[in-house]
């Protein structure tokens, strides 16, 4: 290799790694921030007790409980869904003008902005199917609006899987069922799950879906059915931030670290499930 | 001729496969006997894959393929008499390259009767064995059944791959270049095995290796660009080819 070519793959091999940096620094950046202002305001108190004075004291438990409910519900909605659709989609649907038509349609769902699903959801949910401002609507909100994700992914997954064991699978007299149920699933189940995780975060964060839907300004009580209002994080973060003058600063910093605390530990368990499932085969 | 007429297994007529509107094989008339080995020789795109994959329906699978002509098993119409599960059992077939599924031997073994429907471990065993022996394997794995397939060597790979397909007791076995990736020593195996299987089966081999052809076949076809140039007793075909086409790829000016 000449003296110039190695210059220049040293300038190329920089640039690279410039470009990695600079992915990881704002990362960094955030977390640090929300942590160094943050850990303060952690305590029991602020997480296991309700909020009091005007929400200036007391802890953030009920936005707590109210994420977590919206993340679980609207997940038992949409992963079953998704992970159906994409396994229709990638193993029995043939590629005609309809299957075109709900790919695009998948596509679209995904580039939607937050704020219209939150207008989707007032009128459908909240006001024609008569739900109100509720846990239920809020939770199917966040739900559509994650389906394109897991569909996405888990379509991913599922292609991943090479053709062979489909093949080899058939060629063993399996039925089309037996080949996806036995052959395919257990070699994408990781990546679905990776599709949950990432919708976990999406679901978690968002508020604009659920500003019309569910969230609640104030509760002196923890929801009790569906069919209640609920505080939840992001929307706590807002209100906290910018509607209510003289709140401490690392209350607002205490709730983000919450709330990327808990998408983290989803994560983790999710990662621990995955590891543990690719140990048994 | 001596003896009696030999008894087809497997009637072929007027097949023909496309793919898209590329033609791959091109009305076929053929008979495969009961306990044959019939080699298939030929170059790339000479359709004698595409021919394997429509007698126990595997071009199904593919939505560009395009087939016609009538193939029966036993005199029954395999299309439009039997599921294209109930043809699998009854006709097996091993790939160009082993592909263990992803979990242990014994499971992999025991994949096409367990979706068949059997249950008692003890019948399950049973079939683990005399699979594993009949592709002589048995020797080599007995102690080991619970380890993951992929753990195995190539040629343990492809000859676990046998097993699986004879623990469905398959009638009719279509190998695909069985032997493209082995040493020859797991080749001899194969073969070996083969010649064994042929007392209770029906084989049909492509090979891209006419030597091997040559070795095992009890009668050669040569397929040529979609058509069955010639067909004849494997000693006739490689001694006295009637088609100079034949002659050619056998003595490897060309292919």
């Amino acid at each position: 290799m000449s003296k110039g070519e190695t210059v220049r793959e040293k300038i190329g091999f920089g640039a690279l790694l410039t470009a990695t940096l600079l992915v990881v620094i704002p990362v960094a950046a955030i977390v640090v921030l929300i942590v160094v202002k943050g850990w303060g305001a952690l305590s029991w108190e602020f997480l296991f007790s309700m909020p009091r004075n005007g929400m200036r004291a007391g802890g953030i438990f009920p936005a707590i409980v109210g994420t977590v409910y919206l993340v679980f519900i609207s997940l038992a909605f949409a992963l079953p869904i998704g992970v159906l659709a994409a396994i229709y989609l990638s193993e029995y649907a043939r590629d005609n003008a309809l299957t075109r038509i709900i790919n695009l349609a998948i596509i679209n769902l995904a580039g939607v902005s937050s704020v219209v699903f939150g207008l989707f959801g007032l009128s459908l949910f909240v006001v024609f199917l008569k739900f109100g401002v509720s846990i239920i609507s809020g939770a199917l909100t966040l739900g559509i609006m994650t389906l394109p994700v897991i569909i996405t992914t888990t379509r991913e997954a599922l292609r991943a899987v090479p053709a062979s064991y489909r093949e080899v699978s058939f060629s063993l007299g399996a039925s089309r069922w037996q080949t996806v149920r036995h052959a395919v699933l257990p070699r994408a189940l990781s990546g679905i799950l990776t599709g949950a995780i990432l919708s976990v975060g999406r679901v978690a964060g968002e508020t604009a879906p659920i500003l019309f839907t569910v969230a609640a300004f104030y509760l002196p009580n923890l929801p009790k059915g569906l069919s209640d209002q609920a505080m939840a994080l992001p929307y706590h973060l807002y209100v906290i931030t910018t509607q209510i003058p003289g709140i401490p600063e690392h209350f607002r910093y205490g709730t983000a670290l919450v709330l990327i605390g808990f998408v983290l530990a989803m994560n983790i368990i999710a990662t621990v499930i995955r590891a543990k499932a690719g140990k048994k085969k | 001729m001596t003896g009696p007429a030999p008894e087809i297994k497997i009637s072929v007529r007027d097949l023909a496969v496309a793919y898209g509107k590329t033609p791959a094989l091109k009305d076929l008339n053929l008979d495969i006997r009961t306990g044959e080995i019939l080699s298939i020789i030929g170059p790339s795109n000479s359709g004698k894959t595409s021919f394997l994959r429509s007698l126990n329906r595997m071009n199904d699978l593919n939505p560009q393929a395009k087939t016609s002509g009538t193939v029966r098993l036993d005199g029954r119409d395999i299309v439009r008499e039997m599921s294209a599960e109930d043809l699998r059992k009854l006709v097996g077939m091993i790939f160009a390259m082993p592909v263990p599924l992803p979990l242990s031997i014994r499971d992999n073994i025991t994949y096409g009767p367990r979706m068949a429907g059997v249950r008692e471990a003890a019948r399950l065993d049973a079939l683990v064995e005399e699979s594993l022996r009949a592709a002589y394997l048995w020797d080599e794995v007995k102690d080991r059944l619970r380890l993951p397939a992929q753990k195995l060597s190539g040629g343990q790979q492809q000859r676990l791959c046998i097993a699986r397909t004879l623990a469905l007791k398959p009638e009719v076995i279509l190998y695909d270049e069985p032997c493209s990736g082995l040493d020859p020593i797991s080749t001899a195996k194969v073969e070996e095995s083969m010649l064994e299987l042929r007392k209770s089966h029906t084989l049909v081999l492509v090979t891209n290796n006419t030597k091997q052809a040559a070795r095992v076949g009890t009668r050669t076809a040569f397929f040529l660009m979609g058509d069955m140039v010639e067909i004849g007793p494997t000693d006739r075909m490689f001694t006295r080819p009637r088609d100079k086409r034949t002659e050619d790829y056998i003595v490897g000016r060309f292919g």
